[in-house]
């Protein structure tokens, strides 16, 4: 039930989500779009991944972060291959 | 998709559990891992992780699935809104549960049970039906109870009045302090839910004495942390370490924890299984009442007891696995559930059912 996917904010919506909650964007995640409640965060951007969860945004994906951990993948692959 | 696929590289896997195996080599011992979240044990399950690991080194299922952890006069409560004509309005997963007489919300017509995808739905229902009471069930952890206090928060704004939430929220840490204090039990460290600590933080488990290691959900991230675990073992060390820092930061979400409890209190709360847990649920508070299910319908609710023969609440303390229960597979089938774990998708049993164990052909 905590379940939470990484989605890409294509719009913001000042006028706020069509259920009525005051802040809104647009996300899309696998070709599909969806309403986005942004309420919890603050200074989104177009282009920005965040964490959808029940129609809400809860956290922003830090990219950094997660190319640091990829990054450990890539190190791994270049050890296999030593 | 872009932040899923990347997470689950079969060589980063295959080295990860090469990793895995050389420490649990190294122990010894039987260790046991508790995956607190549901989803983490759906994963795992639909992942095939759990047949990969060394023999020695045990995944345990804990109470992380909210409907599973629900007690069972929580349901029958919500039967008696729903026949005082009340629409109830649900995420999907609590239609299923047998009430202690068998009854199920997913036999009612859908005009009187609705599905939410978001709860911010509940008050765009609540004013087409003016004359209808709307009821939420409040069911969830950290990650869900934020979104619910927010809408709660609008109703009380726009004078919503036929809306209300039946609470039986809890949060995490006190039942995480229950298990490492629970003998039978036995954790040797737990896999923490990663959208909880998406609210709470790392710092959110601050004085509790486990070893715990916060755990994104696809195979590389449940892998890490588990790596985690076996290290502090190794090291003969006792700490918590965020191993999912693209999503939680080391105070989490504040936004999301100031609304939380401008709108609930923590409270006491019974988990199916677990008992009474001091400070483990969240009641409305006060100022908030009319928006609050059980002060406007004046509920009081006795405990009730659980299915006989069923052994949810072993399951969610670690103390057994799905299979050791004798209803399992046999009267127990997620078409015909007993027990909530069962029934949740995110539920040990389901999960075990579907990903765990070899089914006879039919």
């Amino acid at each position: 039930m905590c379940l939470a996917v990484p989605v890409k904010i294509v719009e913001i919506n000042k006028e706020g989500a069509t259920n009525g909650s005051p802040a809104g964007a647009t996300g899309e995640v696998a070709g599909v779009r969806r309403e986005v409640n942004t309420g919890f965060l603050k200074d989104l951007k177009i282009g920005d991944y965040v964490l959808l969860h029940a129609g809400f945004a809860i956290q922003k994906v830090d990219t950094t972060e997660a190319k640091k951990t990829l990054k450990i993948w890539e190190e791994i692959e270049e050890d296999a291959k030593e | 998709m872009k932040y899923i696929d990347e997470y689950s590289d079969s060589k980063a896997v295959a080295f990860l559990l090469g990793k895995i195996s050389e420490l649990s080599l190294k122990i010894g011992r039987k260790v046991r891992i508790m995956e607190v979240c549901g989803t983490h044990t759906m994963n795992i399950g639909r992942s095939g992780l759990r047949k990969t690991l060394p023999e020695n080194l045990k995944l345990l299922s804990g109470p992380g699935c909210p409907v599973c952890v629900t007690p069972p006069e929580y349901l029958s409560a919500t039967m008696g809104l729903l026949e005082g004509g009340a629409i109830i309005t649900t995420f999907g997963d609590m239609t299923k549960i047998p009430d202690s007489r068998g009854r199920k919300l997913s036999e009612y017509p859908e005009t009187k049970v609705k599905f939410l995808y978001s709860p911010a739905d509940a008050l765009k229902i609540a004013k087409e039906n003016p004359a209808k009471e709307i009821v939420f069930l409040g069911v969830g952890f950290e990650t869900t109870a934020p979104l619910i206090a927010a809408v709660i928060e609008r109703a009380k704004k726009e004078k919503i009045n036929n809306f209300s939430c039946f609470s039986s929220h809890k949060v995490m840490p006190p039942a995480l302090k229950a298990l490492a204090d629970d003998r039978q039990s036995r954790v040797d460290g737990f896999l923490l839910p990663g959208h909880v600590s998406v609210v709470i933080g790392r710092k959110g488990y601050e004085g509790l004495d486990i070893r715990g290691a916060i755990a994104g959900f696809e195979p590389t991230d449940i892998l890490r942390g588990v790596k985690e675990l076996l290290e502090q073992i190794t090291g003969d060390e006792k700490k918590i370490v965020n191993c999912y820092k693209r999503a939680v930061r080391e105070k989490g979400n504040s936004a999301m924890r100031e609304i939380l409890y401008k709108v609930f209190k923590p409270a006491d709360a019974r988990w199916r299984g677990m008992g009474n847990i001091p400070g483990s649920g969240l009641a409305i508070k006060d100022e908030y009442a009319r928006w609050d299910t059980v002060e406007k319908f004046n509920l009081s609710l006795s405990a009730e007891p659980e299915p006989e023969g069923c052994r949810c609440g072993e399951v969610l303390k670690g103390r057994c696995i799905p299979p050791d229960c004798s209803l399992f597979q046999k009267s127990c089938t997620p078409q015909n559930p007993v027990g909530p774990c069962m029934v949740s998708s995110e539920g040990a049993c389901n999960a075990y059912f579907r990903y765990e164990v070899a089914h006879d052909e039919e």
